[in-house]
């Protein structure tokens, strides 16, 4: 029987040019380019390498998002991914991550699996929590952080790297998994998958296909509230000089000024 | 006064100092009730207690190291249940963020996570949160259910405050999906006698201009002289001269001491956004245009390999 694997993707703004909030204190994704979240490449991967190793399997990629967030989904079908599904509405918009998690469990749901696949945090909310909310909404062991995964006869195992101490973890399918950046590198789309992305089928959903009323989502359905958010002021220039020879001791003279020594 | 759940962080009893500083910012909404689980809960209870803790709930059931996650939610769902508190308040670390959402998704509740403040106001708690790479400050209320809010080390002082610090036995029953991520085995990671890298008021970090793991030691050195923890980027983390258990930045550890010390680290955005939060910010790099710069309060243009010993060697003789 087929391994039916989703991988949740994010569309996310690019971190290395200006991130911004729009009026209503929501992230701006107008004025500023978007991509797929690089944390979200190494969970494609996995998927592509737990497929590999399948008889047989079917990768399905899940983004909740705008319009733009197609450029996502396409990406991650030119790694591999079979097919993809788009939660696009509205109504959407402003959702907090309990939103997001409501949403993406009904996509989940919807789509059948064996196997979730999420990346260790997105590269703007960084909450790094979708995944166990996730598991706790379908009722399915959650198996997060893993910078190594594998499965075989219905049973995912991992080893999750913590504060303390380095876990080794078993749980049996269906359930959820989150992976890290140390889980192995991502591949490139080559120009064969790019090509092939392009026939690829995206389904899209909109939240009466999902079953679910707009005031459970969305600004509106959120559970949390932001006030306000302010541009944290440039630093003030500090002091930088040129080592001649003195300069780890004229650092130490300023440490003790700090009253640091 | 309402009481704030606390859930504490501890290793084998021995409480770690974020939580303390939990209590500081918990006594600001109302009266503490820690809830510590796992072996050696029932020895937190002293230094709980002495920080604010009216109450201390304890169990120590088997399940907490067997199976992930989910037994500590049920945990803390049960003293929610058992205490109905006015918020909750947990750690940021990967497992206590966790925890959190799931809880909040049980009761109801809104999540805010990572916060690097909290008071109280007119609709409950205002979070102060730092984000995208620590370029806005946001402040952010639970607007649903009781708010269920992860505080990042280093966001509160440690203020000791005498309460009964009572201890009860928590009686937890776990659910079904308790037992569903087994944990096969665990290895405990090897101590460095340094001070642990997201609670260090000093942490001396080297990147990719370290050049090799023989050099190292330079590093740790530095840190030795100021009691330091040592961090380090992704790239020296990659290249496996140093654990990746202490790389800062956006896939690493998120620090926020007194002081920070950046030795041949460029300052990408992913390394910034896990430490610019730091109060005092100083960077050695031998290029004048690496982006650091941009956030020093003190920078030093030069070769590492001259000036961090020459630093360190300086320390050393003011201490005598
Ligand atoms: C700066 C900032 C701060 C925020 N703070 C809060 C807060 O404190 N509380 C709150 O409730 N909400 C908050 N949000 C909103 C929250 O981030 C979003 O609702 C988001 O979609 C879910 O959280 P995350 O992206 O941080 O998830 P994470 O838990 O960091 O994401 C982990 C994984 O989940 C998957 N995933 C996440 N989002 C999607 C998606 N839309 N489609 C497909 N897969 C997805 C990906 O695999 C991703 O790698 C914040 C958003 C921003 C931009
Ligand atoms: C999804 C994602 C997540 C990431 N997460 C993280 C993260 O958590 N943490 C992180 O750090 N990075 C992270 N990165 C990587 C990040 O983008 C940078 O590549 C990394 O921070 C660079 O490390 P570096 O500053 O040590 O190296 P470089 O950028 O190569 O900088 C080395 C610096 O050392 C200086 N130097 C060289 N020799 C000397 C000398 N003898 N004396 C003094 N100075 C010298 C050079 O001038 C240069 O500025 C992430 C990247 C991605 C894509």
């Amino acid at each position: 029987m087929s391994l039916r694997i989703v991988v949740c993707v994010k569309y996310v703004p690019d971190a290395t040019g200006d991130r911004r909030f729009a009026d209503d204190l929501t992230l701006d994704r107008e004025d500023v380019d978007g991509l797929l979240s690089e944390l979200d490449e190494y969970a494609v991967e996995q998927a592509l390498q737990i497929a590999d190793g399948a008889d047989d399997a079917e990768i399905t990629v899940v983004t909740v998002g705008p319009e733009d967030a197609k450029d996502a989904l396409r990406k991650a079908l030119s790694m591999g991914a079979d097919k993809a599904v788009h939660v696009e509405d509205d109504d959407l918009h402003g959702s907090d991550v309990m939103g997001t998690s409501l949403v993406l469990a009904k996509a989940v749901e919807r789509t059948g699996y064996d196997l979730v696949i999420c990346g260790m945090a997105s590269t703007d909310g960084v909450m790094g929590v979708l995944p166990a909310l996730l598991a706790e909404r379908l009722g399915v062991p959650q198996v997060t952080l893993l910078s190594e995964v594998s499965v075989a006869g219905g049973v995912v195992t991992g080893r999750r790297d913590g504060d303390t101490a380095s876990e080794q973890l078993e749980a049996s399918l269906p359930a959820v998994v989150s992976v890290t950046d140390q889980s192995g590198e991502a591949r490139y789309p080559s120009f064969k998958g790019i090509m092939a992305a392009k026939k690829k089928p995206v389904e899209s959903l909109d939240l009466e296909d999902l079953e679910l009323d707009a005031d459970e989502v969305g600004l509106a359905g959120a559970w949390t509230a932001v006030d306000s958010a302010t541009e944290r002021p440039a630093r003030t220039a500090g002091t930088v000089v040129k080592d001649e020879g003195e300069g780890g001791k004229q650092l130490a003279e300023f440490l003790a000024g700090q009253k640091f020594i | 006064m309402a009481e704030v759940l606390v859930l504490v962080d501890h290793v084998d009893g021995a409480v770690r100092k974020p939580t303390l500083e939990l209590l500081t910012l918990a006594r600001r909404i109302g009266d503490p009730v820690a809830v510590a689980l796992g072996a050696g809960a029932g020895n937190t209870a002293g230094v709980l207690g002495e920080h604010g803790a009216v109450k201390v709930l304890t169990s120590d059931a088997p399940e907490f190291a067997d199976y992930l996650v989910v037994p500590k939610v049920d945990a803390l769902q049960a003293a929610f249940d058992a205490v109905s508190p006015a918020a909750v308040l947990v750690v940021s670390s990967a497992e206590g963020k966790e925890i959190a959402a799931r809880l909040a998704l049980r009761i109801g509740s809104g999540i805010i996570t990572d916060a690097t403040d909290l008071e109280a106001g007119d609709e409950g708690p205002v979070a102060t949160q730092a984000v995208f790479a620590a370029s806005y400050t946001t402040r952010s209320r639970v607007s649903k259910g009781v708010p269920v809010i992860t505080v990042k080390p280093n966001s509160a002082p440690v203020e000791p405050a005498a309460a009964a610090g009572t201890v009860e036995a928590l009686t937890v029953s776990f659910g079904e999906t308790a037992s569903g991520t087994k944990v096969v085995s665990r290895t405990a990671r090897e101590s460095t006698g340094r001070p642990e890298l997201t609670e260090a008021a000093i942490v001396v970090s080297g990147g990719r201009g370290v050049n090799g793991a023989e050099n190292f030691p330079l590093i740790e050195a530095l840190a030795d002289s100021l009691g330091a923890a040592v961090g380090a980027s992704r790239a020296a983390v990659d290249a496996g001269w140093y654990p990746h258990t202490s790389q800062v930045g956006q896939t690493g550890k998120s620090v926020s001491p007194q002081l920070y010390i950046a030795s041949g680290i460029s300052g990408a955005i992913q390394h910034r956004a896990g430490m610019q939060t730091s109060k005092t910010i100083v960077a050695i790099n031998k290029d004048a245009e690496a982006p650091i710069f941009e956030l020093v309060d003190y920078g030093v243009v030069g070769d590492l390999f001259a000036v961090v010993p020459q630093l360190t060697e300086e320390i050393n003789t003011r201490k005598g």
